[in-house]
């Protein structure tokens, strides 16, 4: 994975000083907090429901086993000994003192970390598919193209205050496995004559108004990408809107303009740019790329496994995929034990999971935008110790892509901007289907709970979307149906009036009971609601 | 405390400073300013007479000058650029590099927080208008 | 009743305003009647606390409660985490904050 030089140290240590002396302005009163809060968001700390919260960058999802180690000491120093991975593959701690955040970023920057622009209104950290590099299908890497937009992107001057937050995610395979038509530009790599560039999508996104991004450019090549994507971004900043929060999003722009105005003016911003000399040279993006060559891999390996424990078994089967090597596997430890918290996980775990790595998977971690964790380098022979010492500490949760396996946003338990809680919900989802079988038995389902109408727990793009929304100070929930984030990409569609938390776990049971009536031979629950529509779910939940 | 920082050696343009739309009717003019939402680039065939260029920050958090700035520069303006408004220590080692050479803060600046803020990054990751070599420049000119 | 809410500024922690200074117990929390906002603003400048908001809450045998299941997790702590709440041992938490 890469490593930094002593410029990217440098850098790096120097925000971590700059983010002291801004702190200590303003507990000394130098600054209001007016005048503090973007600071203090573009290094990822929010004022929350019941503290600090600190988000942490773990750009485009990667990890080495030391850098996770560092995230459960920080946890167990400065937090309440556990973290909480996120939709953007990032981790957040839920009890930060502001006057412990500059030696949290310091211990972070001793281990080529950080949490700049994880907030505010500015381009966030780069996501990736999190089977970058190990993916049977890809065309090419994804990591170097996103980590030469992770450096450009970083403190960019003309682009520090942006009308609104800005994402950017890279994939390479057909398969879409990291929402990228949801982000604000998203890249797909391709490959055309044997040269590698990328599909330009610009404008997706989810919040209360959620588009799926238009194709904006077919190839940009790598020697054009940075003035390509900088065109995108000064056409946004000098024309999205600032007069409405909820209207400043990129996709608001593109959609108001429309994609040919907007592909036009960008065009324009572009012939103009590409005179400018912005763009590395090749031999910067292959320096990069050197940091993401394979390993060295063992030839000769066996792709043959004892499958004789059947809890082992029913793991692999559901948690483990393909690898491109033959003899190797990726693993997926679901952070989503029945009943617990989507995407927590304490110290210990961390630690544990950091260890795993350096023992099993070549010292890498990856996170993954379902709040999941992948070990991307595990030999199939060691497959088995590795699910034992993960089924022993509570990691060994068979369910990847189950209905149990839900994205859920912190919500009202921990978010300010909440409107109800999520968490309660995805738990007694999933008590309820795993107790009566029925999760085994449904298969691929993809659900996702927001616990407000900003769609962190991206209930737009579930096959199964629940929103929670405020109903006179109740905590009431909309069903959603028929989303999804991958490539066949789809925004859900509200099902009718919203229920109570129990409401909502029998409508959830309902539709799913439906389908397991209604499905022909392969088809998930997806497939059935569109191939059958809208209609006999509505019959199904309110009838 | 600084009510004015400049980085140029010349003098500062004392000149009235007129307002774009104004500045397009009085061919003498040759001090103009831009506020957020107004095209910098209607200002491009005039470059030539133009001594001040100030760009208004009515809040901070507005970005747009960013912009007008580096656009400015980009065309090969070389007269003073100014930032004028909401201008806080914060800011301007971005607006630095965005082309700007001289600030005129609504509340004066802490000077030894102004020379922090110019002495903090080392270096920077992107080519823009000011004369700093990328990171990535450097790494294949040593190499 | 009015009741005054902000976070600590320095380490964060919710806290309520109980007549003579800041609690990290919603349970002394006071009216403020119509001062919450001008304390609030004043203990901004201050330093003391930062966000500091004022909302609706009545007085009951357990002490204050505000109006809204917001505040009122606010004042309890995350219900998912009962051990990491101000009543860790009770076991009708989901029924207070409702």
């Amino acid at each position: 994975m890469y490593q930094y030089d002593t410029y990217d140290q440098a850098m790096v240590d120097a925000r971590v000083e700059e983010f002291r002396d801004q702190v200590k302005r303003r507990l000394e009163g130098k600054m209001t907090e007016e005048q503090f809060r973007p600071l203090r968001l573009m290094n990822g700390l929010y004022l929350q429901l019941h503290a600090y919260m600190l988000r942490v960058a773990v750009p485009y999802g990667t990890l080495s086993a030391r850098q996770m180690r560092m995230l459960g000491h920080i946890a167990r120093k400065y937090d309440k000994g556990y973290g909480h991975f996120t939709t953007r593959q990032n981790i957040q701690y839920n009890w930060i003192k502001l006057s412990d955040a500059p030696d949290i970023l310091a211990d972070l920057a001793s281990v080529e970390m950080h949490a700049i622009q994880t907030s505010g209104n500015c381009i966030r950290n780069i996501s990736a598919d999190q089977y970058a590099g190990v993916a049977a299908d890809e065309a090419a890497d994804p990591r170097p193209w996103a980590e030469l937009l992770r450096q450009w992107s970083s403190f960019h001057p003309e682009f520090t205050y942006l009308p609104r937050k800005f994402k950017i995610c890279v994939i390479a395979s057909p398969e879409d496995r990291a929402a990228m038509r949801l982000h604000d530009i998203g890249l797909e790599l391709v490959k055309k004559d044997g040269v590698v560039g990328a599909r330009v999508f610009v404008g997706g996104g989810m919040g209360r108004t959620p588009m799926v991004a238009p194709e904006v450019n077919p190839f940009v090549t790598e020697d054009e990408l940075i003035s390509y994507v900088e065109a995108c971004l000064r056409v946004y900043n000098r024309y999205g809107r600032r007069d409405n929060k909820y209207k400043a999003r990129i996709k608001i722009l593109v959609h108001e303009l429309g994609v040919e105005e907007y592909r036009r003016q960008v065009a324009e911003e572009f012939a103009h740019m590409k005179t400018l000399g912005l763009n590395p040279p090749r031999e910067e993006l292959a320096r990069i790329a050197e940091h993401f060559a394979d390993p060295a891999y063992e030839t000769g390996l066996s792709d043959d496994l004892d499958r004789s424990d059947p809890d082992f078994a029913l793991w692999v089967d559901r948690n483990v995929a393909q690898h491109k090597q033959a003899g190797y596997a990726i693993v997926n430890i679901s952070l989503k034990p029945i009943g617990g918290i989507p995407g927590d996980a304490s110290a210990e775990q961390i630690e544990l999971m950091a260890d795993l790595a350096e023992r099993y998977s070549l010292d890498e971690l990856r996170v993954t935008h379902a709040q999941n964790i992948v070990l991307p380098y595990v030999k199939k022979a060691e497959l088995y110790a590795l699910w034992q010492a993960l089924e022993a500490n509570g990691l060994g949760e068979p369910n990847l892509d189950l209905v149990t396996d839900i994205i859920a946003c912190p919500g009202l338990d921990y978010c300010s901007l909440a409107n109800a809680r999520s968490i309660p919900v995805a738990q007694k989802i999933a008590q309820r289907l795993a107790s009566n079988g029925k999760d085994a038995e449904i298969g691929e389902l993809k659900l996702k709970i927001s616990g407000c109408i900003n769609a962190c727990g991206h209930h737009h793009a579930g096959h199964i979307g629940i929103l929670g929304v405020d109903r006179k100070g109740t905590e009431n929930y909309q069903l959603l149906l028929g989303g999804s984030g991958a490539e066949d990409c789809s925004l859900g569609t509200i099902t009718g009036p919203g229920f109570d938390e129990n409401g909502i776990v029998d409508a959830v049971e309902k539709a799913t009971d439906l389908y397991l009536a209604q499905r022909t031979e392969g088809e998930r629950f997806l497939d059935t609601y569109r191939r059958l529509g809208m209609a006999p779910f509505k019959e199904a939940i309110y009838g | 405390m600084a009510d004015f920082i400049t980085l140029r050696s010349d003098e500062p343009a004392q000149e009235p400073v007129v307002t774009l739309e104004s500045f397009g009717d009085q061919s003498n003019a040759t001090a103009v300013r831009i506020e957020p939402g107004e095209d910098a680039r209607e200002l491009l065939p005039f470059l030539g007479r133009i001594a001040l260029v100030e760009v208004n920050f009515p809040a901070y958090t507005d970005g747009r000058g960013y912009s007008a700035a580096r656009i400015l520069r980009e065309a090969g303006y070389t007269g003073e650029l100014r930032a004028v408004g909401d201008v806080l220590v914060d800011q301007i080692s971005h607006m630095r590099r965005c082309g700007f050479d001289s600030f005129k803060p609504n509340a004066p600046l802490d000077d030894a927080d102004v020379e922090a803020a110019f002495a903090r990054w080392p270096d920077v990751y992107q080519k823009t208008v000011d004369d700093r070599r990328p990171i990535w420049a450097k790494r294949h000119e040593e190499a | 009743m009015k009741i005054l809410t902000a976070n600590d500024l320095a380490t964060g922690d919710v806290v309520w305003w109980a007549g003579d200074g800041w609690s990290r117990l919603l349970v002394e929390a006071i009216d403020t009647g119509d001062k919450g906002e001008e304390i609030g603003k004043h203990e901004e400048i201050a330093r003391h606390v930062v966000a500091a908001y004022v909302v609706d809450g009545e007085m009951t045998a357990d002490g204050p409660r505000p109006a809204h299941i917001k505040e009122r997790i606010r004042g309890l702590g995350p219900t998912v985490r009962p051990d990491l709440t101000l009543k860790p041992e009770a076991s009708d938490l989901t029924q207070w904050v409702i």
